[in-house]
């Protein structure tokens, strides 16, 4: 979706801030949101691209004055309610109607639950279409769902670099389709070819699947 | 830092009656999906504690320092960060596939992520809220030079910038250049003057460090 997270190349946000000695967390909501939204994904009933787009998929102006860890609350009720976790209901009176048939993910598997992680390269038939050195051109097009396709980049040119074999394809993941794969590429445009005579020089490297791109 | 910008970051002591209605939004949440059986509040404390104790930069760091002084490591860390990383025992969330990518005097490298906020936790651990903030991940890849100079960071005439937006799985670490004046630093030594921002990709490193620069030690 062409979202307010979409946000490379925009201007007008102003310099970066540092705050110093930035602790982890800022208040005991934000460790909470945090462990609340990794403990509900280890239950299984989305994927991280879900997980994504519940947070992106928001009004612009919601989701700029929004905290990121506002954002991440909002993702996780979205989703609760969503897959019908929680009803809406329970949610707003935060009383629970009666016991959910999933278990939760025990403390003593949290750990090793961390540690593996949930790899994203699948084993596929189709041949790669692309080799490094070869040009590629980013595709012109809008998907309303969720994407990894940055608008600063479509219709742009560029070098693949690097072929990293398949990995499942964030854009139907994110529709819950977690099966489908596409070979993936790191992607080097110039400055130039993307900011055109307000380049910097240097290059900027996407990861980008194949549905993404076309020959050039 | 001017306050108008900070109070996007986070909820700001000046915006009470907003973060005390999200504070109780979070309780009430928290109490309902531990009332569902949804969420073990033991399991709760060990991911919390986990980012907040065990994993953060100082991993990434350690990794670094061996890239300096080995360079067997250094070459199999380019070559296949995942596994280099993985002898330390760091790996998964987050991490699922790693790849090394090496400043040197021609080209620096700095990672963002323009889209939300994707970051390598097992090396680095959580990500600083500037990291995922609006004016780095929207100029990062447009004004990088800009960007270095918010970080005090200036590189010299013809030193190429490469930026890694992290648009998918992969997440990248940058192995900064070794300061000059280190030759007598041991490897936990060398770890010790590494600093996140370095393994970003917005400071190079000094010896000694700058006054006011974060390292891990």
């Amino acid at each position: 979706m062409n979202g307010a997270h979409d946000m490379g190349g925009m201007h007008g946000f102003g310099p970066v801030s540092v705050e110093p000695d930035e602790p982890w967390f800022h208040g005991e909501w934000e460790k909470k949101v945090f462990g609340l939204t990794l403990a509900c994904g280890g239950l299984g009933q989305w994927t991280i691209d879900q997980g994504r787009y519940a947070r992106e998929n928001q009004p612009p102006g919601r989701y700029l004055q929004s905290t990121y860890y506002e954002l991440w609350l909002h993702g996780l009720e979205t989703l609760l309610v969503e897959k019908g976790l929680v009803t809406a209901d329970e949610l707003d009176t935060g009383k629970a109607s009666g016991p959910s048939n999933l278990s939760a993910l025990p403390a003593d598997r949290v750990f090793k639950a961390l540690q593996q992680g949930s790899p994203y390269t699948r084993a596929i038939d189709t041949p790669a279409r692309f080799a490094v050195g070869d040009r590629v051109r980013v595709i012109n097009a809008h998907p309303k769902g969720h994407t990894r396709m940055p608008r600063y980049v479509r219709g742009h040119v560029g070098t693949v670099v690097m072929h990293h074999g398949a990995h499942v394809f964030a854009d139907a993941s994110a529709a819950g389709d977690h099966s489908i794969a596409h070979h993936l590429y790191n992607v080097a445009f110039t400055a130039e070819e993307l900011w055109g005579p307000d380049g910097q020089g240097g290059a900027v490297h996407l990861d980008l699947w194949d549905p993404y791109l076309e020959p050039a | 830092m001017a306050e108008h910008d900070h109070s996007h970051d986070h909820a700001h002591d000046h915006d009470h009656p907003r973060l005390s209605e999200l504070q109780l939004r979070v309780k009430s949440l928290e109490s309902l999906l531990v009332e569902k059986g949804l969420v073990d509040p033991a399991a709760l404390d060990v991911f919390i504690d986990t980012y907040e104790t065990k994993v953060g930069p100082r991993n990434g760091a350690g990794v670094v320092a061996k890239a300096w002084v080995d360079p067997d490591f250094k070459r199999w860390l380019l070559r296949d960060a995942g596994a280099a990383i993985k002898s330390f025992g760091f790996e998964g969330r987050q991490g699922e596939h790693m790849v090394a990518l090496e400043n040197t005097d021609r080209v620096h490298h700095m990672v963002v992520c323009t889209l939300c906020s994707c970051y390598p936790w097992p090396v680095l651990g959580l990500p600083p809220v500037w990291y995922k903030s609006a004016p780095y991940r929207a100029r990062a890849i447009s004004d990088p030079r800009g960007v270095l100079a918010d970080f005090g960071t200036t590189l010299a005439d013809g030193v190429e910038i490469k930026v890694w937006d992290s648009t998918a799985e992969l997440r990248y670490l940058v192995i900064p250049q070794r300061p000059a004046g280190t030759e007598h630093l041991s490897e936990e030594g060398l770890a010790g003057i590494v600093t996140r921002n370095a393994m970003i990709g917005v400071e190079t490193l000094s010896y000694p460090p700058k006054p006011g620069v974060e390292t891990v030690a």
